[in-house]
């Protein structure tokens, strides 16, 4: 079996002292490295350009040496769009949170996909909104605790967001899928379906997405051990990991 | 002498952003400007050029800043509703400092209001109708040729001052058919934009770029330079004076000897000069100042008129938004006078501010 390198720092990983934003435990990071190590392996950097617009995701955009954007919350998948249309030989990913994809940012999602716009967009899904203070987001789980769902997510606000099962059902979609990384095996798949998904783009073929589960123990109130336990035990069972859409053509 | 060609105004928008390089549109049905997003449809695709049909407004002004951040002319178009939601986004775009062009054909407002002309979004073009007290020259054509003119001026201070410029029209500029000479017009040179994402590999000095909408907030080496947020507002501080300074366009038409000064853009200083040439047969000593841009706004010129006792008459088709701008112009040293959208003809969204109404004002107020 070939060996992955799966520790160290991936080489598109700029040394800068912007490095160790995140809050300790955070899974932004291994989220980070695999974008990194995959544009590395399929040799896109020199024309990689990375739009974020989610506001925990912003260390992708300061500890990479790749050209990069930061657009208001919610729009980066609006500029992902213009960018790509304006530069098709580049290498377009558009790097979101649950808020900006399946919130303020939804309508977009669901037309860009519509339109089948031929680059990549990762959503990293931790549950609510963790940069204003953890507050409930359209994929917080039944039950889950937020600052706006004080005694736990009910019917009354409705239910959680399956992002990846519904753009599947988008014609302009090539690929659909989502990962995680609460343990290696699963931070390995997750890199498979990050590269599929890539390669889509550089094929032509249409609009790709990947969902990553993230762990988030400061939002959660947790420990680090317990949040993992939590994506294992809460999470995945409702946003079931795999892929939900992978075809060469959309016709 | 260039092509002549007999079309209304809102494809005049077109072919001046053609004239202008323009590489890319997009933009979401809305009256009274869809014949703009037509054109750029029906042209701009079989010219290898890039049109977009977005989802929505926000979703044009957000594409807009995409494809600005790549270096190229871009543009979009809208009216009255659409207008409004493209606010968040012209707000990120100036923070962004990425230079685009947005046409506005004016409607009627609040709300739906009417779907044909008015001249209504004034202040929140002119004030910045997003957070954060951003500033944009406004220019403001009254024929269809100077809106194709225009179009390509402001693609210049655009990429001059990186910074979104409005062209402000309205919905019966937008629907008037005028002959239009095709010309292309040249500013002179511009620098380069060596700020632009394009792929580190095809950067010429192989560093990254960063283009964003959060400069003062993230510090984000190498691009931009701003270490913090008062070091952007004193940059964005200096560009906006700088425009104040060097932007302000006007005509003016026989103000020399005026007891009394119509100041009117677009649509209503076409009607009012139709009026103030039948007055000035009657010996009225009217004159006109006709704003071609109205940010900046020159005071100057009607704070200088004032002081020699002119009196003022704004005609625009609203409840008086530039009237605000020439008072502050006029001191308080004379009488400002607004003949606005109460003065329709006719009580339907067709109603518009006729010649027969101001000269009618002009007669009362010089009696």
């Amino acid at each position: 079996m070939k060996k992955e390198l799966v520790s160290g720092l991936p080489k598109l990983w700029a040394h800068n002292p912007a490095e160790r934003l995140e809050c300790p435990g955070c899974q932004y990071p291994l989220i980070t490295r695999i974008v990194y190590d995959v544009i590395d392996e399929l040799g896109v950097e020199g024309k990689t350009i990375l739009v974020n617009s989610s506001a925990c995701g912003y260390g992708i955009v300061l500890t990479t040496s790749v050209d990069a954007m930061f657009p208001n919350h919610g729009q980066g998948i609006d500029v992902a769009t213009g960018v790509k249309r304006l530069l098709p030989d580049c290498f377009i990913i558009s790097f979101g949170g649950d808020g900006d994809v399946a919130a303020i940012g939804a309508g977009a999602f669901v037309n860009a996909a519509q339109r089948a716009e031929k680059y990549s967009m990762i959503m990293v899904n931790n549950g609510h909104f963790a940069m204003t203070g953890g507050q409930l987001a359209p994929t917080t789980l039944m039950g889950q605790v937020t600052t706006t769902s004080p005694e736990g997510r009910g019917p009354a606000m409705g239910y959680p967001a399956r992002m990846p099962e519904m753009i599947a059902t988008v014609q302009g979609t090539a690929y659909s899928a989502r990962g995680a990384a609460n343990n290696p095996a699963n931070f390995l798949k997750t890199k498979k379906y990050v590269k599929k998904a890539f390669q889509k783009q550089i094929d032509n073929v249409g609009f790709s997405f990947v969902e990553f589960l993230s762990a988030c123990p400061t939002g959660w109130h947790m420990t680090p051990q317990e949040s993992i336990k939590w994506v294992e035990e809460k999470m995945i069972p409702t946003l079931p990991l795999g892929e939900f859409k992978d075809v060469d053509t959309l016709d | 002498m260039g092509e002549r060609l007999f079309v209304i105004g809102n494809e005049a928008i077109g072919w001046g952003a053609l004239n202008a390089g323009c590489d890319a549109y997009m933009g979401y049905p809305i009256t009274p400007q869809n014949e703009t997003t037509e054109w750029f449809a029906k042209e701009f695709p079989k010219r290898g050029k890039v049109f977009v049909q977005s989802q929505s407004e926000v979703g044009s002004i957000n594409i807009v800043f995409g494809a600005a951040s790549t270096g190229h002319r871009v543009m979009t178009s809208t009216s009255g509703p659409g207008w409004g939601l493209m606010q968040e986004g012209m707000s990120h775009l100036a923070n962004g400092e990425l230079p685009c062009v947005i046409s506005l054909v004016q409607r009627g407002g609040p709300g739906a209001g009417t779907t044909r002309h008015g001249q209504m979004d004034y202040l929140s073009a002119t004030r910045g109708g997003g957070n954060g007290g951003y500033k944009n020259i406004v220019l403001t054509p009254a024929s269809v040729q100077e809106t194709h003119d225009f179009v390509q001026l402001a693609f210049y201070l655009a990429d001059k001052y990186r910074n979104p410029v409005i062209v402000m029209t309205d919905g019966l500029l937008g629907q008037m058919a005028e002959p239009l000479e095709l010309r292309k017009l040249d500013f002179g040179s511009l620098p380069e934009k060596d700020w632009a994402v394009r792929g580190r590999a095809n950067q010429p000095d192989g560093v990254r770029r960063v283009v964003t909408a959060m400069q003062g907030l993230m510090p984000t080496p190498p691009h931009p330079p701003y270490a913090g947020f008062l070091d952007l507002l004193k940059v964005l501080n200096e560009k906006y004076e700088t425009m104040k300074e060097a932007e302000a366009r006007y005509d003016t038409y026989m103000i020399e000897d005026a007891d009394l000064i119509i100041v009117a853009y677009g649509y209503t200083a076409r009607v009012s000069k139709e009026s103030l040439k039948i007055a000035r047969k009657d010996g009225l000593k009217v004159g006109m100042i006709r704003l071609q841009a109205v940010w900046p706004f020159p005071y100057e010129i009607i704070t200088e008129m004032a002081s020699k006792g002119c009196r003022f008459l704004v005609v625009e088709d609203s409840l008086g938004q530039l009237l605000e701008d020439v008072r502050i112009g006029v001191q308080g040293k004379t009488g400002v006078h607004l003949l606005g959208a109460l003065a329709r003809h006719d009580p339907s969204d067709g109603g518009m501010i006729l010649p027969d109404s101001v000269l009618t004002e002009i007669y009362r107020l010089m009696e």
